[in-house]
């Protein structure tokens, strides 16, 4: 092992760390989602690529960068994803999956095709001032942008975390998840806390669109390989469990950066897909999961 | 269809440490209806879960006819010639009355024809030939009940398991119920063991009777034997229902 | 003859004579429709036909695969690959194709039933095989790798080596759908058909009355494969390429479930009513969205219809439009 791959494979890890963050928080908003109301959103994906695309309009056309547009678009995602929940989910919960699974296929394809008709094909990505600035550690060095928005990421999270367990409806929620049944009795309004915690998984997803939108540019073909990516991180890292979803993303990350760089860039996710599969078979509840789930 | 021998040695079963059933031995011969009672959450369930292969025993056997059955799946149990009915009723809901038996019939009648035959004459036995294209899910609690019945005899068996059968009937219900198992014990030799709570179901029909309580066997005897038993009586202090 | 009987017990006879004029009527389309109806129907078929198979999984024993592509991929990989390096004619090559698919599906469905893996979880179980032989024909070159597979194509008919033009294909894939049919018919009256319910119904009870649960849905998954496999099969000899991009891809899972969900699950006019009003509507949005020349119009459509179908008829189709019509479907 020559120092030069030594330095490749650590630089792939701290790159895959950084993405991985990002990746967390996305799924940290389908953790929310599924693990309160067992919603299976195949729109996942689909609202973070929306999240892309206005956070790369507001700099495209306002100048605004991702990191100012983020609030306004995480406060704009949880208000469309209260109503949507309201409105259209709710008299889905409950109901067979294939049934879910259709109305939420059709939520992607109408958002899908919606930033199509709107945006083009054409990939769009944004040129930030910091984009060649770097921080060095020692040999390894780290993109500005990517640690800034890993960063973001972190604080974002940390105040999810802040806000299930330290607020009166962050506790609501877990309660309405844990036992349903015991929540509508103690006379929780077990609708409008799901449809709370719709808008606050959507508003996660907008954020983690707002960063990724910063290291990935954005196409409308990417959406189902981020629902999938989602799924894949949630189920790895264990349903309902907020450190689970950001491991599993920080796992699925580096996963991807270091087969990126041993095996060849298009089997990344190769590895991915092995991963879930033997979390599926082995630990279902995922790696910080409980069992019994 | 004859009875079976079925015979339980030194069963046993816990549950993350709680200990759901210890050391619980007896046995009904072939041909006889005997009766499991006890009070509440004692583990009469539990130990039909396990002739019924749904748990595996943590300690002791379970046979039938001298042939081990426990450890089995439960389709295996079935086979073997065990029939059951669940506590808390699991029709095929959407299916109809017909269809439910037939299912069942068709463990021993892989023809469909046949099959639905079979199943037809049980339900008329039963008293609900006239309700037989109804869906299960569309049936009052009693009917579900003799449904329940109906399609665990299809299956054949050799051993019927009952549990809790006669809960909600009225008392003509109950009367027909029992002069239904009794007529059917003693035309087939069915082997019969009936857990119950209704102890005008247990006088007429059993027997012998095993108490449980807590998990283990406290007293068995005939049903007069067991209405005079101390033990039983201090276990029932205050709950016995009386009908 | 007995089969006869049985497969036409119970059904009304103005609905068989309905079934039979809607075969005659089929029959004889090609001399009436031009080459676009043609191929308008061709779709329609294969949609029905796919659909039919991944029904027998989902619809009758009640497990979501969304990786149905992986059966369909790899059967029009094997024959057509047979057929690219040695020669090998489909009608011989298919065998191989079925058993290739057969096997992976009962990998799949074995694993997944062994380790209790129900609903979401068995669907992204299904995923992740469907996207993990993705790849790795994307880098497999005895199969063309991501440049994809051709079979040469010529003026001959060839009905051996599928060579040929659409009406060719049109009866193979009439005489698949219909077969298809045919064969749901006879399982549903079966004993495995009636197990089948029971376990989609209440498997615990199912058990207590003597099913054997895993063996059941294991046979489930490898005639739903094994079906689907056809499909593949045809496919490949009447589009002539394969890609491991499209052939394995998640948007051609979806759309083989789509047909069965919309047309009505676990029915057998289902799948065909879905992919009917699936392909009209394909066909209407793909006109209407002509005025717009707004890229991605067709699809929104599309998802439109897709959202208010499961939100108006969330059962499908064809058990309201039976109800209407005042036919029962025996829907068991």
């Amino acid at each position: 092992m020559t120092s030069d791959f030594l330095l490749s494979l650590a630089q792939a890890v701290s790159k895959g760390l950084l993405t991985g963050m990002v990746y967390g928080l996305m799924a940290l908003g389908l953790s929310v989602i599924f693990g309160v109301m067992r919603v299976v959103n195949f729109a996942h994906g689909e609202i973070m690529v929306v999240g892309m695309y206005l956070a790369w309009m507001g700099f495209e056309y306002l100048q605004v960068s991702p990191m100012l547009s983020l609030p306004v678009i995480a406060a704009l995602f949880f208000a469309a994803g209260y109503a949507l929940q309201r409105t259209l989910i709710s008299p889905f919960i409950g109901r067979p999956e294939h049934q879910q699974f259709l109305l939420l296929l059709a939520v992607a394809i109408l958002l899908v095709n919606g930033c199509l008709a709107i945006a083009g094909p054409d990939s769009r990505s944004i040129q930030m001032e910091s984009q060649f600035d770097s921080y060095d550690l020692g040999p390894l060095v780290f993109d500005a942008v990517r640690l800034h928005a890993a960063l973001a990421a972190v604080a974002i999270a940390g105040l999810l975390w802040l806000f299930f367990t330290r607020t009166r409806t962050g506790k609501s929620i877990r309660a309405a998840a844990d036992n349903n049944m015991g929540a509508l009795v103690v006379g929780l309004d077990v609708r409008r806390l799901y449809a709370f915690t719709f808008g606050v998984g959507a508003a996660c997803v907008g954020a983690a669109g707002a960063l990724m939108i910063t290291i990935i540019p954005v196409t409308p073909f990417l959406a189902a390989e981020y629902t999938l990516l989602a799924f894949v991180i949630v189920i790895v890292g264990g349903l309902g469990s907020m450190t689970g979803a950001l491991m599993g993303g920080l796992l699925i990350g580096v996963s991807e950066a270091v087969a990126g760089l041993l095996l060849q860039p298009s089997l990344k996710s190769m590895v991915s897909f092995g991963i879930l599969i033997l979390v599926l078979l082995l630990r279902p509840q995922g790696l910080f999961g409980k069992s019994g789930a | 269809m004859s009875g079976a021998r079925l015979e339980l040695d030194g069963v046993g079963k816990a549950f993350r440490g709680l200990r759901a059933v210890h050391d619980v031995s007896f046995s009904v011969p072939a041909g006889t209806i005997h009766a499991l009672i006890g009070p509440n959450g004692a583990g009469k369930t539990t130990i039909f879960n396990m002739i019924a292969g749904v748990y595996v025993p943590d300690a002791g056997t379970v046979t039938l006819d001298g042939r081990k059955i426990s450890g089995l799946r439960p389709d295996r149990v079935c086979d073997a010639g065990v029939g059951r009915t669940f506590q808390i009723v699991k029709p095929f809901r959407g299916l109809s009355v017909l269809e439910n038996v037939t299912i069942g019939a068709l463990h021993q009648r892989p023809d469909l024809g046949e099959a639905r035959e079979v199943a037809a004459s049980l339900l008329a036995q039963l008293g609900l030939h006239d309700r037989r294209h109804q869906l299960a899910e569309n049936l009052t609690l009693p009917d579900r009940k003799r449904l329940e019945v109906a399609r665990a005899l299809a299956t054949e068996p050799k051993v019927l398991l009952l549990d809790e059968v006669m809960a909600g009937l009225r008392p003509t219900e109950i009367d027909v119920m029992v002069a239904f198992l009794r007529d059917l014990n003693a035309r087939t030799g069915l082997t019969i063991l009936l857990i119950e709570h209704v102890m005008r179901a247990v006088m007429a029909l059993a027997r012998e009777v095993v108490v449980v309580s807590y998990g283990e066997k406290i007293a068995e005897g005939t049903p007069q034997e067991i209405s005079r038993h101390q033990a039983v009586l201090d276990v029932y202090l205050g709950e016995q229902e009386m009908s | 003859m007995k089969l006869i009987r049985r497969l036409t017990d119970g059904v009304p006879s103005r609905a068989l004579w309905a079934l039979g004029v809607l075969l005659v009527a089929l029959l004889v389309a090609p001399a009436l429709l031009g080459k676009y109806g043609l191929s308008v129907l061709i779709l329609i078929l294969y949609f029905a036909f796919v659909g039919q198979a991944w029904n027998i999984m989902m619809g009758f024993a009640g497990q979501l695969s969304l990786g149905h592509a992986l059966y369909a991929g790899l059967g029009g990989y094997v024959a057509a690959g047979l057929f690219f390096h040695y020669g090998l004619g489909p009608w011989a090559g298919v065998f191989v194709a079925v058993a290739a698919a057969a096997a992976a599906g009962a990998i799949v469905g074995y694993l997944g039933f062994r380790f209790s893996l129900a609903g979401v979880y068995f669907a992204l179980l299904t995923i992740a095989f469907s996207e993990f032989t993705r790849l790795a024909f994307d880098h497999w070159e005895w199969a063309g790798g991501s440049g994809g597979l051709f079979l040469k194509v010529d003026s001959t008919v060839d009905v051996w080596n599928l060579r040929g033009g659409p009406l060719l294909f049109y009866y193979l894939i009439l005489a698949l759908a219909v077969g298809a049919f045919i064969l749901c018919r006879a399982l549903l009256e079966s004993r495995l058909g009636r197990y089948w319910l029971a376990i989609r119904e209440d498997a615990e009870a199912a058990q207590a009355v003597g099913v054997p649960v895993l063996r059941c849905k294991m046979i489930a998954v490898v005639i739903s494969a094994g079906l689907t496999a056809l499909a593949g099969v045809w496919n490949a000899f009447y589009y002539n390429n394969l890609f491991p991009e499209t052939a394995f891809a998640m948007g051609r899972s979806i759309e083989i479930t789509l047909a069965p969900i919309i047309g009505g699950l676990g029915t057998l006019f289902g799948p065909m009513v879905g992919a009917v009003v699936l392909t009209g509507l394909g066909e209407v949005f793909t006109d209407a969205s002509e005025y717009f020349h707004v890229p991605g119009m067709k699809q929104i459509f599309y998802g439109l219809a897709l959202l208010v179908i499961v939100i108006y008829r969330p059962a499908g189709i064809w058990p309201w439009l039976a109800g209407r019509l005042g036919i029962g479907e025996r829907r068991p």
